[in-house]
Order: C-alpha cells, then sequence, then structure tokens
C-alpha cells in the first residue's frame, strides 16, 4: 500500500510542476490542481495509514482504534483553501486573458 | 485614588466622540459634540490640577504583556497636564471657529470627527507612559493629519502637501520607534519612568549617539525643523481651523514636547547641544527670513512657525534648566498667538477671498474687531512688552547670553538669537500693516466685513490670554509652569522670575535692538518685499526639492534600475527557480539522513492498485491534454479527483472523502464557467522546434526529479514509525472538552477554532476578490460573440437568448431541478450531524451551494433569480459574524475568545440532544462557507448574461 501511495504522490506531483511549467494559463491552473492533490495526500499519509479503522470515537474503544484525526484536519483545511485559490487563479486567468488577448501567463509580453 | 481614573476617560472621550460625530448628519450636532467632548477634556484636565500643584504624578496602568514590558500606561504630571489644557482648550475654540468658517455646505461630521480622533490621539502621546505606546499615538496623529490636511481631497495642492507630511513625519515616527527600541534596551524597560531613572547610564552607554540621531529625527520631523521644515509650509492647503490646531498648538508641538519628555535622559552633552541646538538656530534663522518674503498670509504664519519652533527647539538643545523652562514657557505663549493669528487669517480670507498681502490692504475699516485683535496677536508675536512673547522672548535672550560653550559661541548665539528676533518683528509688521492699514482696496472678490461674533470669540479668547499672560505673568501662568517644570527637570529646577520689568540689563537691549531694527527693515523693505519674489538664496535653503529628487529616486529610478538584475518579469522563470530552489531544499535536508524502516508495509490491495492506476494514468493524460484538449483534461483531473476521494474513504477519512467530493464538484464548475472565456486552440502536429525540445527536456526532468523525491519521501514518512503527536490528546478530549464523536469536526471547530476562523475569513476575502475582479472584467473580443452551439441552437428556433439550455435539456433539467432541495437536504444533515458523525460546516456549506449552481445549470440566471433571492454577501457576512460572535460570547463568560461549551440537554419530544457552542461557530462556518462559494460561482455564471445586454459596450459593463 505505502509503495502505491508514495507512487500516486510521485506521479501526480510530477505532473503538477510539469503543468505548472507550461506557459497556458489553463495548463497552470490544471497543475496547481494536480500538485495540490499529490500535497494533499501526502500529509494525510504522514500520520500513517490505516484501513478499517475508526473515524469516529465510540465507547470503550482503545486509543490505537482510531484513525489519525490531526492530519484529516489539516487536509480539510487545505481543500477548502485550494478550492478559494483555485477559483481566484481563474478569475485571474480570466481577467489576464481579457486584458492582454492571449492566454500566456506573462499576459501582453508572451508569445500569442 | 478617583484623580487616576480620570486618565482613561480623558483618552477614550476624544475617540469615542470620534465615532460618534462621524455618525452626524447635522453641522450643528457635529460641532456641538466635539465642542462638549473638548469642553469634557478640559473640565476633567482642570480637575486634576490639585494634583499637578502638590507635585504628584497620576498614573493608571493596564497590564497587557508583562514579560515584554508592554502594559498601556497612562501618566499625567505638570507638563503632559499643560500640553493637556492646550489640546483639549485651543479644540474647543478651533472647533468654535470652525462651524462658522467651513464652506455652508458642508456637514462637518468628517472633519469633527477627524479633529475628534486627532485631540484623542495627541492626548495619547502626551499622556503616554510607555515609551512604545507614545510612538503608537505618535504615528496616529501622522496618520489622522494626514487626513485633516487633505480634508479638501479634491484639491491636487491638499492632497500633495497631506502626502508630504505624511511621508516626512510618518518616518520621523518609524526612526523614533526604533530609538525607543534601543532607548527601552538600554534602560532595561519601556516604562517612562524607568527611562527617566536610568538618564545617567543612558548617557554614559555606546548607543547613546544612536538613539539620540533617531529620537532627533523623530522630532524634528515632527516639529517641521530644518532640514525637514519644507513640509509645514506645503501643509497649508488645509482649512484654516485645521492649520489653527495642528500647526500651532498640536501636531507641530509633539517634536518640541518629546524633546522635552526625554530631556532629563537625553539632554546635556555635546552631541545634543550641537545636533538639536544647530537644527534649532538654522530654523529659527531661516524661518524668520523666509517668512519676511512671503505673500500669502498662511505661508508668512508657517514659515513664522517654523521660526518659533525654532527657537523652542534651540532653548532645549542648550542643555541647560532655565533654557527648558523658557521652552516650556514659549511653548504655551506660540500655541495662543499662534493660533489666533491663524483665525485671524482665516477670517480676513473669509471675508475678503483672498489671502495675497498684495491685494489686501486698510481692512480696520471694515473689520475692526478683528484688526485689533490681530494687532495684539502679531505683537506678542513680535516680542512687544506686556504681551506674552515679550516674556518668553526675553527668558530666551538670557539663555542665549549664557550657551556655556564659551564667550565665541556666546556672542554668535546671541548676535543670531537679535538677527531673528528683528526679521520676526518685521514679519509681524508686515503682517498688521499691510493687511489692516494703509490704503483700502477695492478689487477684493469679496466686500469685506467683520466676521460672525462666533468666529471672532475664539479669536478674542486667545488674545485676551496673551494680554493677561504678558502683564500678569505670576498670577496666570506662574503655577503651571512651575509644575510643568518641575516635571521636566526635578529638584533641579532653576529660579527664574516670571515678573514684566527685570530692569535694565543685556536681554532688555537685546529686545529693543530687535525692535528697532525690525522696524527700521520694515520701513527699508516694505516695498521692495511688495515687488519681488523670494530671493534665489532662501530658495536655496529649501530642502523640499530635494526630498522631491529623492522621492523621485527611491519610488522611480531605483525600482527601474534593479528591475533587470532580477529575472521577475516572467513567470515561467520564476517558477522554474522556485521549484529548483525547493529541490536543491529539500535534498540538502535530507542528504545522509539514515532512515528507519519501523512499520512493516501494509499488504497491497489488488483493488486500490488498481484504482491509481488509474489515477496515475488519467493524471498524465491531463497534464499531456490540457494545452490543446481543455474539457478532456479537465474531465480528467476530476477523475483523479475522485480517486483521491475513494482513497480517503478507504483509508478511515470519510471526512476528507466528503470534503474532497463536494469540493471536487464545485471546482470542476467554476473552471468549466471560465472555459468559454479562453482563447480557441486547435492541435496543430507541427514538429517542435530544438529549442522547444530543450525547454520540454529541462521542464520534464525537473517534474521526474519533484515527483521523484516526492515519492521516496512519503514512502520513507510512511514507513517510518509515527510519534506520539498532539493526536492523542484530541482523541483524548474531543468528547470530554468538545463533546462531540467527530474529533476532525472537534478540532476544526473548537481546539483550533481559531484556525477556522481565520479560514473563512480568507475565503469570503477571495470571493469577494473574485466579485470585484468580475465586475470590471473585459472579455477579449473574440470570445464575446455568441458561441457555436449556441449558434446552432439559435438556427433550429430553440434559443432565446438568456435559457438556452432549457429545451435541450428539459429531461436533465427537470431531473436536476427536482434534485437541487434533495442536495440542499444533505447540506442540512451533513450539518447537523457534523459534530458526531462525518459531515460539518465545510461539506454543508459547498454542498448547498452546488445545489444553487444546479438550478443555475438548469434553468439559467434568470428563471433562479427570479424565484430565489440569492444574497450570497448576506450569507457570508452573516456567518462571519456568528463565527465572531460566538467567539467574542466567551468573553462574556470570562473565558478567552472561542472557548467553546458543551452540554446535553433534555428537551420535550426530541429527548437528550448534545448542545455545544461550537455548534453555533460551525453554523458560522456554514454560513460563511456557503456564502463564499455561491458568490463565486454566480458571479461568474453572471459573465454569460453579460452578452445580451452590454457585452458590446465594454465601458458600462
Amino acid at each position: 500500500m505505502e509503495l502505491v501511495l508514495a507512487l500516486a504522490i510521485g506521479v501526480l506531483a510530477g505532473c503538477g510542476v510539469w503543468l505548472m511549467l507550461r506557459p497556458r494559463t489553463f495548463q497552470a491552473i490544471i497543475g496547481l490542481t494536480l500538485l495540490s492533490y499529490a500535497v494533499n495526500l501526502f500529509i494525510f499519509c504522514i500520520g500513517g495509514l490505516r484501513t478499517g479503522a475508526d473515524p469516529v470515537l465510540r465507547a470503550g474503544a482503545p486509543l490505537t482504534q482510531y484513525a489519525d484525526p490531526l492530519p484529516q484536519a489539516l487536509v480539510l483545511t487545505a481543500i477548502v483553501i485550494g478550492f478559494a485559490t483555485t477559483a481566484l487563479f481563474l478569475v485571474v486567468l480570466l481577467a489576464s486573458r481579457g486584458a492582454s488577448g492571449n492566454d500566456h501567463v506573462d499576459g501582453p509580453d508572451g508569445t500569442p | 485614588m478617583t484623580l487616576d481614573a480620570a486618565l482613561p476617560a480623558l483618552l477614550c472621550l476624544p475617540f469615542a466622540g470620534g465615532l460618534l460625530a462621524a455618525c452626524m448628519h447635522r453641522r450643528a450636532a457635529a460641532t456641538w459634540l466635539t465642542m462638549a467632548v473638548a469642553a469634557a477634556g478640559l473640565l476633567l484636565t482642570l480637575g486634576t490640577w490639585p494634583a499637578m500643584a502638590a507635585g504628584q504624578v497620576l498614573r493608571w496602568t493596564l497590564p497587557w504583556v508583562p514579560a515584554l514590558g508592554l502594559d498601556l500606561v497612562l501618566r499625567v504630571d505638570g507638563l503632559a497636564w499643560l500640553f493637556l489644557v492646550l489640546v483639549f482648550g485651543i479644540g474647543l475654540l478651533v472647533t468654535a471657529y470652525a462651524r462658522y468658517y467651513m464652506p455652508g455646505e458642508d456637514r462637518l461630521s468628517r472633519l469633527c470627527a477627524l479633529l475628534l480622533v486627532f485631540m484623542g490621539a495627541m492626548t495619547g502621546v502626551v499622556t503616554a507612559g510607555n515609551v512604545i505606546q507614545l510612538v503608537f499615538f505618535w504615528e496616529l496623529t501622522s496618520l489622522f493629519s494626514f487626513l485633516l490636511i487633505g480634508y479638501w481631497n479634491h484639491g491636487a495642492s491638499a492632497r500633495e502637501g497631506a502626502r508630504t507630511a505624511l511621508i516626512v513625519t510618518a518616518s520621523g515616527g518609524l526612526c523614533l520607534f526604533a530609538g525607543m527600541l534601543l532607548l527601552g534596551q538600554v534602560a532595561g524597560s519601556y516604562d517612562l519612568d524607568t527611562i527617566l531613572g536610568a538618564g545617567a547610564a543612558i548617557r554614559a552607554s555606546a548607543q547613546y549617539p544612536v538613539i539620540l540621531a533617531l529620537v532627533a529625527l523623530g522630532a524634528l520631523t515632527k516639529s517641521a525643523q530644518f532640514p525637514f521644515h519644507f513640509w509645514l509650509p506645503q501643509a497649508m492647503s488645509a482649512p484654516t481651523p485645521v492649520s489653527a490646531y495642528l500647526h500651532s498648538a498640536t501636531m507641530v508641538k509633539a517634536g518640541v514636547f518629546l524633546l522635552l519628555r526625554l530631556w532629563p535622559v537625553l539632554a546635556g552633552t555635546q552631541a545634543w547641544f550641537w545636533a538639536i541646538g544647530g537644527a534649532g538656530l538654522a530654523s529659527l534663522l531661516l524661518g524668520a527670513v523666509a517668512a519676511s518674503f512671503q505673500r500669502d498670509l498662511k505661508a508668512v504664519l508657517a514659515y513664522s512657525t517654523v521660526s518659533h519652533l525654532g527657537l523652542i527647539t534651540m532653548l532645549l538643545g542648550l542643555g541647560n534648566g532655565l533654557g527648558a523652562v523658557a521652552a516650556i514657557f514659549h511653548i504655551v505663549n506660540h500655541a495662543t498667538f499662534k493660533a489666533s493669528l491663524f483665525m485671524a487669517a482665516g477670517a480676513v480670507d473669509h471675508e475678503t477671498g483672498t489671502r495675497d498681502l498684495r491685494r489686501l490692504g486698510g481692512l480696520y475699516r471694515a473689520m475692526p474687531i478683528t484688526a485689533g485683535l490681530a494687532v495684539v496677536a502679531s505683537a506678542a508675536m513680535a516680542g512687544v512688552p506686556l504681551l506674552n512673547g515679550f516674556l518668553s522672548k526675553e527668558m530666551f535672550f538670557a539663555v542665549a547670553l549664557t550657551t556655556t560653550q564659551g564667550p565665541v559661541t556666546d556672542v554668535v548665539v546671541a548676535t543670531l538669537a537679535v538677527v531673528a528676533s528683528a526679521f520676526s518683528v518685521l514679519y509681524s509688521l508686515r503682517f498688521v500693516v499691510g493687511v489692516f492699514f494703509g490704503r483700502a482696496r477695492d478689487a477684493l472678490p469679496r466686500v469685506p466685513h467683520e466676521p460672525l461674533r462666533w468666529m471672532r470669540a475664539p479669536i478674542g479668547l486667545l488674545a485676551l490670554a496673551c494680554l493677561l499672560v504678558g502683564m500678569l505673568p505670576a498670577a496666570t501662568i506662574g503655577a503651571p509652569l512651575a509644575a510643568a517644570a518641575h516635571a521636566v527637570l526635578g529638584a533641579a529646577t532653576p529660579a527664574y522670575n516670571l515678573a514684566v520689568w527685570h530692569g535694565w540689563n543685556a536681554p532688555l537691549l537685546m529686545s529693543a535692538m530687535a525692535l528697532v531694527g525690525g522696524c527700521v527693515g520694515f520701513v527699508l523693505l516694505r516695498n521692495w518685499l511688495n515687488r519681488h519674489d523670494v530671493p534665489a538664496w532662501v530658495e536655496r535653503f529649501d530642502t523640499r526639492r530635494l526630498y522631491e529628487r529623492g522621492l523621485a529616486w527611491l519610488t522611480v529610478d531605483l525600482p527601474a534600475a534593479l528591475q533587470p538584475a532580477f529575472p521577475a518579469r516572467r513567470l515561467q522563470v520564476q517558477l522554474r527557480l522556485i521549484v529548483l530552489v525547493a529541490l536543491i531544499a529539500a535534498g540538502a535536508a535530507t542528504w545522509g539522513a539514515t532512515m528507519r524502516f519501523g512499520l512493516a508495509p501494509s499488504p497491497v490491495d489488488p483493488l486500490f492498485a488498481g484504482l491509481w492506476l488509474l489515477g496515475g494514468v488519467g493524471a498524465i493524460a491531463a497534464a499531456r491534454r490540457a494545452k490543446y484538449h481543455r474539457l478532456s483534461a479537465l474531465v480528467l483531473t476530476g477523475g483523479v479527483g475522485l480517486v483521491l476521494c475513494v482513497s480517503f474513504a478507504w483509508l478511515s477519512a470519510p471526512d476528507l472523502a466528503l470534503t474532497q467530493l463536494v469540493v471536487e464538484a464545485v471546482t470542476t464548475i467554476v473552471l468549466l464557467l471560465g472555459l468559454r472565456w479562453l482563447p480557441k486552440r486547435v492541435d496543430e502536429h507541427s514538429t517542435p522546434t530544438v529549442r522547444e525540445r530543450v525547454r520540454r527536456w529541462r521542464d520534464g526532468s525537473l517534474a521526474v526529479l519533484a515527483g521523484g523525491g516526492l515519492a521516496t519521501l512519503a514512502y520513507l514518512a510512511m514507513r517510518h514509525p509515527v510519534a506520539d503527536s498532539a493526536s492523542r490528546f484530541y482523541l483524548e478530549n474531543a468528547y470530554a472538552q468538545g463533546g462531540g464523536h467527530n474529533v476532525v469536526n472537534v478540532i476544526l471547530v473548537d481546539f483550533r477554532g481559531f484556525d477556522t476562523l481565520g479560514e473563512i475569513t480568507v475565503l469570503v476575502i477571495v470571493a469577494l476578490s473574485v466579485f470585484t475582479l468580475l465586475r470590471r472584467f473585459r472579455p477579449a473580443p473574440e470570445s464575446i460573440g455568441v458561441p457555436r452551439q449556441q449558434q446552432l441552437q439559435a438556427a433550429v428556433g430553440h434559443d432565446d437568448g438568456v435559457t438556452p439550455m432549457v429545451e435541450d435539456l428539459r429531461i436533465p433539467g427537470l431531473i436536476i431541478k427536482w434534485l437541487a432541495p434533495v442536495v440542499v437536504m444533505l447540506g442540512v444533515h451533513l450539518f447537523l450531524r457534523g459534530h458526531d458523525l462525518p459531515g460539518g460546516g465545510f461539506a454543508a456549506g459547498v454542498a448547498v451551494s452546488v445545489a444553487l449552481i444546479f438550478l443555475y445549470m438548469a434553468r439559467g440566471a434568470r428563471w433562479v433569480e427570479a424565484r430565489l433571492r440569492v444574497a450570497p454577501l448576506r450569507w457570508a457576512a452573516l456567518g462571519l459574524l456568528i463565527a465572531s460572535a460566538t467567539g467574542f460570547g466567551a468573553l462574556a463568560f470570562g473565558q478567552p475568545f472561542l472557548t467553546s461549551h458543551a452540554r446535553h440537554l433534555a428537551l420535550p419530544l426530541l429527548g437528550e440532544l448534545p448542545l455545544a457552542s461550537a455548534m453555533l461557530f460551525d453554523l458560522g462556518v456554514f454560513g460563511a462557507v456557503v456564502g463564499a462559494t455561491s458568490l463565486m460561482l454566480v458571479a461568474l455564471a453572471h459573465q454569460s448574461l453579460r452578452r445580451p445586454h452590454r457585452g458590446d459596450d465594454p465601458e458600462t459593463s
């Protein structure tokens, strides 16, 4: 399982970085989305992998029975903030597209 | 003690009054309120006199961060008391004056509010018992003086003057801040009393020159001393009541107040003598000469203020006790006569329509009372016997004769003092004679007549004060001056005599010389002055050009020169550098680290591996297709998101899975809404050039390195045993303290509620930015037209231009419409169970906004908005309010911000219900998320409506 997840993180991050370095704004936005998937998964996995653990407190269950709540809370926050960043980036992309007439990340200075 | 309790009231009164005045809509109400506040402040101050007379120091302390030595300390001694009387007393008179001076259409609520807040800031400066607190209020005065000088912000000169004043005085304030920090370090405390007691140690320390330089920069900029004096003449574009208040009695006096305050600590060294005394002498001379050449009444007064403040600064710079006493005395005298002169100049301007000395003359016939008052005030400024200015000038001459720096310095200083005083006589005469006497002029913009009684009364009161102090000094100013001098000098207060007649002595001779010299100069130069501009050699000392050139270099030339040195122009280069630096940093941090594989790998579930095979292929395909096939790239990315969502569920994190699912949906919709405005791109399959190949290989290897590195790191981290983290605490206490079974939710809304409050605030700010940016959105010309799909629909007659999809998507539209209430119910369900089961405010909020956008998609914006009032801004605002109110609610029970309370309530019919105040907080989160998300979605969706109305006219959209 660890290997599968590590490979998944690697592939997502690699695709994300590649796309972020591309010249078109839409590529960059997709790249950011993929990169944030990779980072969220990474943070989540740091807490240790648990399948079939209890996410919610039950009476009488030992503490070792539960999934680690801390990385989950962190990632939950990250997901929401990630959405906000994507939306803001999209609007900046649209404004830049309207102002410069092309969709290059450098606006009017980039090649159309 | 009861008198100590008056101090916080003194400080809070003007600020509270300012808030209230800002809400006033009637001129009379605003000015009455301001006068009432000033009068109350004055009475409170006067009420503390018994303590001052007894030589006590009033203190009031509110501990804030005692560990850092940061307490709110209010401290009033004789010096602060005297300044408080000036701040409130002259504030009261100026407000009465402003009510009749300001143009009739102005409701004055803004002016009154700003004056009051400025009054509060000044009160803060003079009552500060902690030096950091002093700097805080000091900068506040700079800020509000900026707003007051630029009060008539439609005028370019007002804006310019306000900006210059702010840049000069606020930069000085920053220097002062640094100086105070050093001072506090050397003294071991930021408390003023401790610092005042550590004078000898501070003067002996190695940091003394730095401290002195920084404090001097603060004081000299504030008091408009050479070479920073240029901001004051420029600030004359302020309304005259503002000038009368700020530039005679308060703002500019803050600088000399500071020098007096720190006099026991910093004064008495050679460095102090040359820095402070030198700047004072230069300003004294330069201001007096420059004032003589001005034509604008207010410019004369501005330069004369520079000169008189120079006199005060020089007195302080001499470093002996008598100098300090004379400085305090002259501060009060200057405030009275200069404020009344400013008001008189304003009255002349108000009644005649001009302030040009060459156009005015003979006004004593039309305005005899104003003329009489102005004569008294100018005579005080010139130092005529029997007026207050004469007394302090006598003291000044006496001090100037004994600089303690040797006979040569004595003679030079004394001569220059007489010369400057002669010029002071000259410009006072020019002011009075030029305006009120001589031939009456006809060509004035208005026919002059006496101003209203209420406009004259403040001038009259101040002129009366000049006379009273001038004739009966010991009976009027004697006791307060003694208290103030004692507050600064303590036991070292020198003996001084406040009598009008000191006998035949050197200072009297110097006064006579200055008076005669000034009169002769005026008679000789009068006509020449009226015919000529300011001579070039006076202009040469004007440091304004230097300042302007420096500012231009700092804000335009320097950035332009630096720009080529940094690869800041191209985003791709920057991003590549960021990735490279991150790689190097991560590599350097992990190089040579030994890893323990403490955990055995868990068995691979083939289904899970297959799932991620799909996810990986999807990600790579999305990366390949993002350039030409945006829609399919978006769909593929959404697919990867779903794989992620399933993984979260698989790995025992249902909360994450749920949030990922709803957020994924909204992100996809947002991006879909944006796709329409991007340019069309066709895959041409051209063979890449060598440069493109090189670039791709370079980026590709960076991506592989980044991905490989992160994968390795993740693998190693997952095999590493998990340390005992804070999670244990959360698991143990989630139910006991937070009252919820869902630990993740309890962490978010209870244990780390402050973070969540910040997060929803960020979300709302982002939504507002999106909304604002889209209001100004200009689509590119080629995407304004109707999309091809809608053109085709129009051809078969299905398109009404507004709800294009309705006919073609009748059945899906119907399903979506029926589904929307179900999704809303799902949101409510998720919210209600959030504290105990997977769910919560975030997921619920996003789900509800998804339902909303479903409706928009199915029926079009018009249809939805005709039937449903969507007010995303209100949702967001209400959500934030509820969340913060929950936090503040804890304060009401004496608990820290955002402390939550949980309890199980037994209700009839419903049985036992768990209720926690964190639920209320989660409701706020829910509201803010609904508001923010739907604000973004609706704003984007509305872009498709702009075409039928206004799309062809970008100026109106």
